[in-house]
């Protein structure tokens, strides 16, 4: 072969990671190379270090992803890798009832084990309210195909209902949980009403809108939310009268959100297979297809904005019970971003790689809380990489709700 | 022709701005029996087509479905999903499956109304018994699967119910497509082009699943078709629009003799040579 050939794909890759290390730059100067020095003086520090390290960080990852892409190198690993995860996929499907089982056992048990701390079961409990929340939004997202960018703001519903109703009117947290669902499905239907000939790009602004409208009228509704100081000493739940305090307390607000996250996941999973879990998907996959076998896409869209916001009432509900205190801070675009990476990492509309993505999105963040400054960066990092290997999220398999094969055995 | 129409199409006009696209035209579909619209690139076929099936509102004139044992229904004031409902089916030129979802799944979600009932109050009432798994809903699950299996067979698609409808051959498609509108049971189906991109062999299967879904079913068929061999071999009823008027309108044989038809395709000029391909199309079928 020609040299000018042999050297004409590095020279492209050379060019578009340097391409990438401009890019960088343009970033990197005003996000790192600048610092303002502490001693309340007005001047600029500059790192041009700092900058440095990024550019090359960026061009010498943007070269090997194009040589990977190029050259398939990480065929050679990735192949094998590939490969032993469908094969555990597929070896591990006739017994997914007992793995769901095994883990739920395991689950209850891990307050009473030697390493179930107070650590332990406040990341548990934060996972499980994010798998709830995850759940609830993949209805609308990963099923129905409505990108929900403002999905907090029914969380927020939620929270502040049971934190109004108890904290004014004295009511538990048995009868506050459903009305708190109850509200949040109605703020669900009246974002659904107006957004329903949108869709893409224009439904996500409006929805992060919403979300936003939400957050600010918490804040400025001073005289029934306390504004920015939000709803403090909300009442912990209790069963039958009995009172929780101390550790007791921390497990028994455990046991309730993984009965609630349990429950949701067990709704969602039927509701999947049935009519209306089917017309959701059909209608992510083909609106005008939809209308022409006479389903109306206007109560099916709303349907799934109405459960999928019901979920988040109800772990909102949670949230505050467990908090004991909630404020508008907790309420943050930032909140629907990580729920909507886990349901898009978890590979949309899948339950077990929603659950994965719950793990990884709260754990990670978690695991990188030594590294102190790069945390985020890691973080991002982190998420680069699972969306380059698995860009359709951790589990692309779609299982059909209902096979023929199962069904007519004997022909 | 005795027997009452099924669909009739009365003075339908449809004006996109400035431009009239279909003017005055008038039809009618009898049921038990596959009707044609043709005509020349442009001239409203799908126009009409789609203010039939309810994705456009006519700007002026009737149209109106036959019911058995009550009164004829308006179809052009009707929103788009209840003319489903009420037993318009049709396809699309370029296929609308649900491609991620199966094939069995694609032909019960035609058979979501019934499933699910017509009104919301019905349906989430019935959606709960689903999620309960109660007998009743678990019967009517069965029952739907029946009707979607029927179809299956009949389209030849058994064995691939279970794989994703966008992983199917162009020609299984077509034929899902058919079947899913047929799971609606409608009374009138309407297919868009339903040959379009098949070969002779595959032509030849669709023409006699069609035959047979009308002599079975007894339905009216209404379809726009640009492959002539396949219209007059089995169209009973040819309709020929040109600039958005009907020129034409009966037999196969008599719209192939008519002068306006043969001046539509073939352009004024009587000496401009005949260009193979239409000559064969509109002339040589007939020794079938």
């Amino acid at each position: 072969m020609a040299p000018a050939a042999a050297i004409a794909r590095p020279l492209a890759w050379a060019k578009e990671a340097a391409f990438a290390a401009a890019v960088a730059f343009v970033l990197a100067l005003p996000l790192a190379g600048f610092r303002l020095p502490d001693g309340g003086a007005i001047t600029l520090g500059v790192r041009p270090l700092w900058v440095v390290v990024a550019m090359i960080a960026v061009a010498v990852g943007r070269f090997l992803l194009a040589m990977n892409r190029d050259l398939d190198l990480a065929r050679g690993a990735g192949a094998p890798l590939a490969a032993l995860w469908s094969e555990a996929r597929g070896s591990v499907a006739p017994y997914r009832s007992w793995i769901v089982l095994g883990a739920l056992a395991a689950m209850i048990v891990l307050p009473f084990l030697p390493f179930g701390t107070r650590r332990t079961l406040d990341l548990a409990t934060l996972v499980l309210i994010y798998v709830m929340l995850g759940a609830g939004l993949n209805i609308v997202v990963g099923l129905a195909g409505l990108l929900d960018l403002g999905y907090v703001a029914f969380y927020a519903v939620g929270a502040y209902t049971y934190a109004l109703l108890s904290t004014s009117f004295g009511l538990s947290f048995w009868i506050g949980l459903p009305i708190a669902g109850m509200m949040a499905a109605g703020a669900g239907l009246a974002l659904g009403f107006p957004v329903l000939r949108l869709r893409g790009d224009y439904l996500a602004i409006v929805t992060l809108g919403f979300g936003e409208m939400v957050r600010i009228t918490l804040i400025n509704w001073n005289s029934l939310t306390g504004g920015s100081n939000g709803i403090a000493r909300i009442p912990t739940p209790s069963l039958f009268g009995m009172q929780f305090t101390g550790a007791s307390r921390l497990t028994f607000l455990y046991f309730i959100i993984l009965a609630l996250a349990a429950l949701t996941m067990l709704f969602a999973a039927r509701i999947r297979v049935t009519a209306i879990g089917r017309a959701w998907e059909a209608l992510r996959e083909d609106e005008i297809a939809c209308r022409a076998l006479g389903l109306n896409p206007t109560t099916i869209k709303l349907s799934a904005f109405a459960i999928g916001a019901m979920f988040a009432g109800f772990a909102g509900a949670f949230f505050a019970a467990r908090q004991g205190f909630v404020s508008p801070a907790s309420f943050t675009f930032m909140e629907s971003a990580i729920i909507v990476a886990i349901v898009v990492l978890g590979g949309m509309g899948s339950q077990t790689g929603l659950v994965l993505a719950a793990v990884v999105l709260v754990l990670l963040p978690e695991v990188f809380r030594d590294f102190a400054q790069l945390r985020l960066l890691l973080f991002g990092a982190a998420m680069v990489l699972i969306m380059i290997w698995r860009p359709q999220g951790l589990i692309a398999h779609r299982a059909p709700s209902v096979r023929l094969a199962a069904r007519s055995a004997g022909r | 022709m005795s027997v009452p129409a099924l669909l009739t199409v009365d003075e339908l006009t449809m004006r996109f701005g400035g431009l009239v696209a279909v003017d005055r035209v008038s039809f009618e579909v009898a049921p038990n029996e596959i009707a044609a619209l043709i005509g020349p690139n442009g001239a409203g076929k799908t126009t009409v087509f789609n203010c039939v099936t309810g994705f456009y509102r006519p700007t002026r004139g009737e149209i109106a479905l036959a019911r058995p044992g009550l009164p004829p229904l308006s179809l052009g004031r009707l929103a788009g999903y209840r003319i489903g409902r009420a037993g318009v089916a049709r396809t699309f030129q370029n296929i609308r499956l649900f491609p991620r979802m199966t094939a069995l799944e694609n032909l019960l979600i035609a058979r979501h109304t019934a499933l699910t009932g017509a009104t919301p109050f019905l349906s989430i009432v019935r959606s709960i018994a689903g999620l309960l798994g109660l007998p009743a809903s678990r019967r009517a699950e069965g029952e739907a699967v029946a009707v979607a299996r029927g179809w299956l067979v009949r389209i030849g698609l058994l064995d691939s119910a279970d794989r994703e409808a966008g992983t199917l051959p162009y020609g299984a498609q077509r034929r899902l497509e058919i079947a899913r509108a047929m799971c609606t049971e409608p009374a009138l189906l309407c297919l868009d082009e339903p040959a379009a991109g098949l070969n002779a062999a595959e032509t030849a299967d669709l023409a006699r699943l069609l035959r047979d879904i009308r002599d079975r079913q007894r339905i009216g068929i209404l379809l726009i078709e640009h492959d002539m061999g396949m219209v007059m071999r089995l169209s009973d009823h040819v309709v020929v629009l040109d600039h958005g008027r009907v020129i034409a309108d009966g037999t196969p044989a008599a719209v192939r003799a008519d002068p306006a038809v043969i001046r539509a395709y073939l352009g004024e000029e009587e000496s401009a040579p005949l260009p193979a391909e239409v000559a064969r199309d509109l002339g040589g079928e007939g020794g079938r």
